[in-house]
């Protein structure tokens, strides 16, 4: 299932907000195709973590190395990491003055050069899998929420990522929406994508995860698998958090 | 056994709340006290422009071009007929005013079909008008090319001088607007400065400062023997005046796109001219139209300001003429013809903002 090849190398890694020290040591290592969950209480630095795989935050020290490519200053690594590595985002950050096929093609267009007619045919093929070619001309502002990040999912994946973001894809979504937009998730883990997964979607997390990631404040406390994770946490902080959010 | 959930169909509201009756009812006598409004204030609109309707339309003087023919009691329009051809094309001379009526024709030519929805070639004619046209419409005013006789800046005048500062200065001062927006919210200190230095020195200073400082001040700075054209002077002043204002309306609408729409954008991987340029200026355009058309419309009407340094744009020939003791006093109908020349421009203009604001429109914003 998995390779020998680390898909995303965190070592040490250090991340202050002026003199708010966000992260704090964290150390992790995914494998290629792994699928990974990481839940924590808000402020505990995950979405932070996630964000800085693909240097939308920059870490002040340690080491991020991303399909090889080890993440520094340096604007043309950025550009190559951002090129392998797709995200999602809770409020999906469609492009609202462009129209659905449009947000797909616009990567593929003008980052890997496609030529429009093809980049068309793969953004209809991804909406396809995400179960929405009919919306391709309508504009994002004329959708459901979980059309948007359905959308936004399609949307990363015309890259033609190696490795997927989601930074809590489904907590801004109606409770009725959830389903469909972890269905699209499902199908995309079980295809092999390696997938790094903010959520606090349990099921999901049962369902697809390889590990569980708990963090707080700014540390990494706990990783495990989820059938350890969930039935027996070692953390006293991770069985707090587990009966918190399981007990209602 | 489960309930099935039907809703009430949709009616038609009723028919008194409909139409003109109904508008009028609402809006206009819904009590005593808003009738007895609106009749009071009708009669004073009524009593208002009965009297402006007489004086220049019903009794107004058409025809004839001299000061005789102006008989009735009414506005002389005689006076204008008989100054058109200064206050259009100044003192250009008589004989070549067809390069200026070729330049207006190009002029109509590329606008006209951005009012119409289906018109194919838009996109093109638009970037026509924005960079081939000011080169033609300059060669073909300022000549000395193809056996065109050269024409001085100094004979050009009248409304066409109008039209030529006011679009310089609109298609030069939007993209150094951006530019400078875009510097002045710069994560680099040394551009960012720079910009705020730019933005906020020109806007510091009134526009007729500016202008004096262009005519008389700089040539006194430049070295023998270096000298610019008077108009290009001003050209450049009342540009550099204008992208500080259209600079600042512009970050307004950088300000407004979320942060959100940048890091979607660089986590696919543009870079930062091609995420500005794709995703997010079309927006933060888009959003402050009402302020660059704000911008432009002010803009149109500062070039008035020209006659201070002695250029003579549609005003300024006005106040030329109606100095002419011959024809008594028209000033009146002097300046209200400059005044209906600049509103027919600038209504245009908020006219086509406000289609292409329409136009834009992309459904709800989240």
């Amino acid at each position: 299932m998995t390779s020998n090849k680390p898909a995303i190398e965190i070592v040490d890694m250090n991340k202050w907000y002026g003199d708010f020290h966000v992260l704090k040591d964290v150390n992790l290592t995914v494998a290629e195709g792994e699928r990974i969950v990481i839940c924590g209480p808000s402020g505990s630095g995950k979405s932070t973590m996630i964000r800085c795989i693909n240097r939308l935050e920059e870490h002040q020290a340690g080491k991020i190395v991303v399909n090889g490519i080890e993440l520094t200053e340096d604007l043309k690594r950025i550009d190559e990491v951002r090129k392998e590595v797709g995200m999602c985002f809770q409020h999906f950050n469609l492009f609202p003055h462009l129209s659905i096929l449009e947000n797909c093609t616009l990567g593929p267009i003008w980052v890997r050069k496609m030529p429009k007619k093809e980049a068309e045919d793969v953004a209809m093929h991804f909406l396809e899998r995400v179960k929405i070619p009919e919306q391709a001309d309508k504009y994002p502002g004329q959708l459901s929420g979980g059309q948007q990040q359905r959308v936004a999912i399609a949307r990363s994946l015309c890259m033609n990522p190696k490795i997927m973001l989601f930074d809590e894809p489904t907590s801004a979504l109606d409770p009725e929406m959830i389903k469909e937009v972890l269905d699209v998730m499902v199908e995309l883990a079980n295809e092999g994508m390696t997938m790094l997964c903010v959520t606090h979607e349990m099921g999901f997390a049962k369902m697809v995860a390889d590990r569980v990631i708990f963090m707080d404040e700014g540390q990494i406390v706990e990783e495990n698998t989820p059938h350890e994770f969930f039935d027996n946490p070692q953390n006293d902080r991770t069985k707090l958090f587990l009966s918190q959010i399981i007990g209602h | 056994m489960s309930k099935i959930f039907v809703p009430l169909p949709d009616l038609p509201p009723p028919s008194s709340t409909k139409g003109i009756v109904g508008w009028s009812r609402e809006n206009l006598f819904s009590t005593p006290l808003n009738s007895v409004l609106s009749l009071v204030i009708g009669l004073i609109v009524l009593s208002a422009v009965i009297p402006l309707l007489n004086w220049a339309l019903f009794s107004a003087n058409w025809a004839g071009s001299t000061p005789e023919s102006c008989t009735a009691t009414g506005a002389c329009w005689s006076f204008v007929t008989s100054r058109l051809d200064f206050f259009i094309y100044g003192f250009f001379p008589t004989e070549l005013t067809w390069r200026v009526d070729l330049v207006f024709l190009l002029l109509a030519l590329s606008f006209v079909p951005q009012f119409f929805e289906r018109f194919p070639y838009k996109a093109k004619l638009g970037i026509f008008s924005l960079t081939g046209l000011p080169i033609i419409a300059y060669f073909l005013i300022a000549g000395g090319v193809f056996g065109l006789d050269p024409i001085a800046t100094n004979r050009w005048g009248g409304l066409f001088l109008t039209l030529l500062l006011a679009y310089v200065g609109i298609v030069a001062s939007l993209p150094i607007g951006v530019v400078l927006a875009l510097g002045r919210r710069s994560e680099m200190p040394v551009i960012r400065t720079l910009c705020i230095g730019f933005i906020e020195l020109w806007r510091g200073v009134p526009l007729i400062s500016v202008l004096f400082m262009a005519s008389v001040m700089l040539p006194l700075f430049l070295p023998d023997g270096v000298s610019f054209d008077k108009l290009m002077r001003a050209l450049v002043g009342i540009t550099m005046f204008q992208s500080a204002y259209m600079a600042e309306v512009i970050r307004g609408g950088l300000q407004a796109i979320p942060r959100g729409q940048y890091e979607a954008a660089a986590a696919m991987g543009l870079n930062y001219w091609k995420m500005m340029r794709l995703v997010v200026l079309p927006q933060a355009l888009k959003l402050v139209i009402p302020g660059i058309v704000n911008t432009f419309i002010a803009l149109f009407k500062d070039t008035t300001l020209v006659l201070i340094i002695g250029l003579f744009d549609i005003l300024g020939t006005v106040q030329n003429s109606i100095q002419d003791p011959k024809w008594g006093n028209v000033s009146t109908e002097g300046y209200v013809f400059a005044a209906a020349c600049f509103w027919v421009f600038c209504f245009s203009i908020s006219r086509y903002s406000q289609k292409l604001e329409r136009k834009l429109h992309r459904g709800h914003k989240r």
